[in-house]
């Protein structure tokens, strides 16, 4: 694979045998054993991520509070210090840009996180947008990696690798640390649906803190398991779910939208008005009741016309069921058709999310 | 990788099979194929009954993150589909040449450019 950017864990990937794919221009690792058993695993057990291609873009000065109040639908102003919150980032037109982890750090600081695909793009939008504000916008992407150990046993073992009392970093917070030796922003976040945390480490520290976990019994997973545990969780991913001509509204992320926040943002207008006129399409979570797995792009009809698209669709290893995303006309009934290679094939809209851990 | 060298195979990775008689022929996706795939999840059969040309899109096998096309090595009419697999579809990882065959053609037997296993080695190479 020609031209493909490696993250520092690479070496780590090749001698575990993971099959290696082109992702956002990385050579990513989708699959070690197998997209089932690591699914599994972070269900049931711990997996480990390498998700280090993942942007991470700084901002910093006295206006940067400002800068990220205009450029994300969250209100970051009630994030506390040591908090983190999602948001999205949108254009004039309320289209969505990307969807990001704000990380509120001290000293006033910022940390924008950003997918890889988008990054380039953000940054020219995140600068293009503070005209008249003092920010310095830093992309320091290519100086982190970010491992994310989620599942059920994750907190437990990452215990024994750290003097910082995880049980008291509750969901969506963050503290500095060191794991395994090493120091970390240590975020109780992740992309799966279960419990866990994320770990931003210094490039040279990222393998031995992956070797240390790996040894300790964490399941190395890969973008395949990565996609079917979010999915399951009602989880968005930028370029199904949302971009630049879907708002985050109809993506059903409005609770990552503060829409009467104090300060104006960028696309505020074009919400609005969706919020009052009402949404056009409305995303909806769905099984497939006949015998097919909905796919990215299957057509949705009400039985005779068409009512919106397939945006995620995956045969759900926890379920054993074919589930999907859609978006579809608000007027979409319960029952509908996904087009599968030419075959309507029944399925019916369900809640979100698919699977909720117990607690 | 498990090649059967008694087996004829095509360069879209299925297997076949043809008995003493010549005029039946089991087909299924080669280790290489399933290998490649994943973790299978689904796979779509024709009806016993359905005639294919050569080269003809028969089904589809699909693991979780891909969709594959099956094509047929020969012209024939299927006389047999492996329905254990609608309900265990993971028998073509776990026993692509056994267990995890997909279906049974009556073909005329023109077999004529079927790959052997060291043509299909070679293929295989190519692909990487």
């Amino acid at each position: 694979m020609a031209n493909l950017r490696r993250t520092p864990l690479y070496d780590e990937h090749k001698n575990l045998g993971a099959k290696l794919v082109d992702f956002a221009g990385y050579e990513m690792p989708v699959q070690y054993s197998g997209i089932k058993s690591e699914h599994e695993a972070v269900r049931n057990r711990a997996g480990l991520f390498d998700v280090s291609h993942m942007g991470e873009v700084f901002f910093r000065g006295p206006d940067a509070e400002a800068a990220v109040q205009r450029l994300v639908t969250r209100d970051v102003s009630r994030l506390a210090e040591g908090q983190a919150g999602y948001a999205a980032v949108c254009y004039e037109s309320g289209g969505t840009v990307d969807d990001v982890l704000v990380y509120k750090r001290p000293g006033a600081e910022y940390m924008i996180v950003v997918n890889a695909a988008n990054r380039e793009k953000d940054i020219e939008h995140f600068r293009e947008n503070v005209p008249g504000l003092d920010v310095e916008i830093s992309d320091e992407s290519d100086e982190w990696s970010l491992i994310a150990a989620q599942g059920p046993e994750a907190v437990e073992m990452l215990e024994t690798f750290t003097e910082t009392d995880l049980a008291s970093v509750k969901y969506y917070r963050f503290v500095e640390g060191e794991i395994a030796g090493k120091r970390a922003i240590i975020s109780r976040t992740g992309y799966t649906g279960e419990d866990g945390f994320e770990l931003y480490l210094a490039n040279d520290d990222a393998p031995e803190v992956w070797r240390s976990l790996v040894e300790a019994g964490a399941a190395p997973a890969g973008l395949g398991a990565r996609d079917t545990l979010r999915l399951e969780a009602g989880m968005c991913l930028y370029g199904n779910e949302l971009d630049a001509d879907t708002s985050p509204l109809e993506a059903g992320i409005s609770f990552a939208v503060h829409l009467t926040k104090d300060v104006e943002f960028i696309g505020q207008g074009a919400l609005l008005r969706q919020d009052a006129d009402g949404l056009d399409r409305k995303l909806v979570a769905f099984e497939v009741e006949g015998r097919g797995i909905a796919r990215h792009g299957h057509t949705v009809t009400d039985g005779a016309e068409i009512v919106g698209e397939v945006t995620s669709g995956t045969m759900s290893p926890t379920l054993g069921a074919a589930i999907g995303l859609a978006l579809v006309a608000p007027t979409t009934p319960d029952r509908f058709e996904v087009i599968i290679r030419d075959n309507p094939i029944p399925a019916k809209i369900v809640e979100l999310p698919f699977y909720k851990r117990e607690k | 990788m498990s090649l059967p060298q008694d087996l004829k195979y095509t360069k879209s990775h299925e297997w076949v099979r043809t008995d003493e008689n010549g005029d039946t022929a089991t087909i299924g996706i080669t280790d290489h194929a399933q290998d490649e795939l994943g973790d299978v999840v689904f796979v779509e059969l024709p009806s016993v009954g359905d005639t294919f040309d050569k080269g003809e899109t028969f089904g589809t096998v699909e693991s979780v993150k891909a969709v594959s096309d099956l094509y047929a090595p020969i012209a024939g009419e299927v006389v047999e589909v492996n329905s254990a697999l609608e309900d265990s579809p993971e028998k073509i990882n776990e026993d692509p040449y056994g267990e995890g065959w997909i279906l049974k053609l009556k073909t005329s037997g023109d077999s004529g450019d079927l790959l052997s296993a060291a043509d299909y080695e070679k293929v295989m190479e190519e692909g990487d």
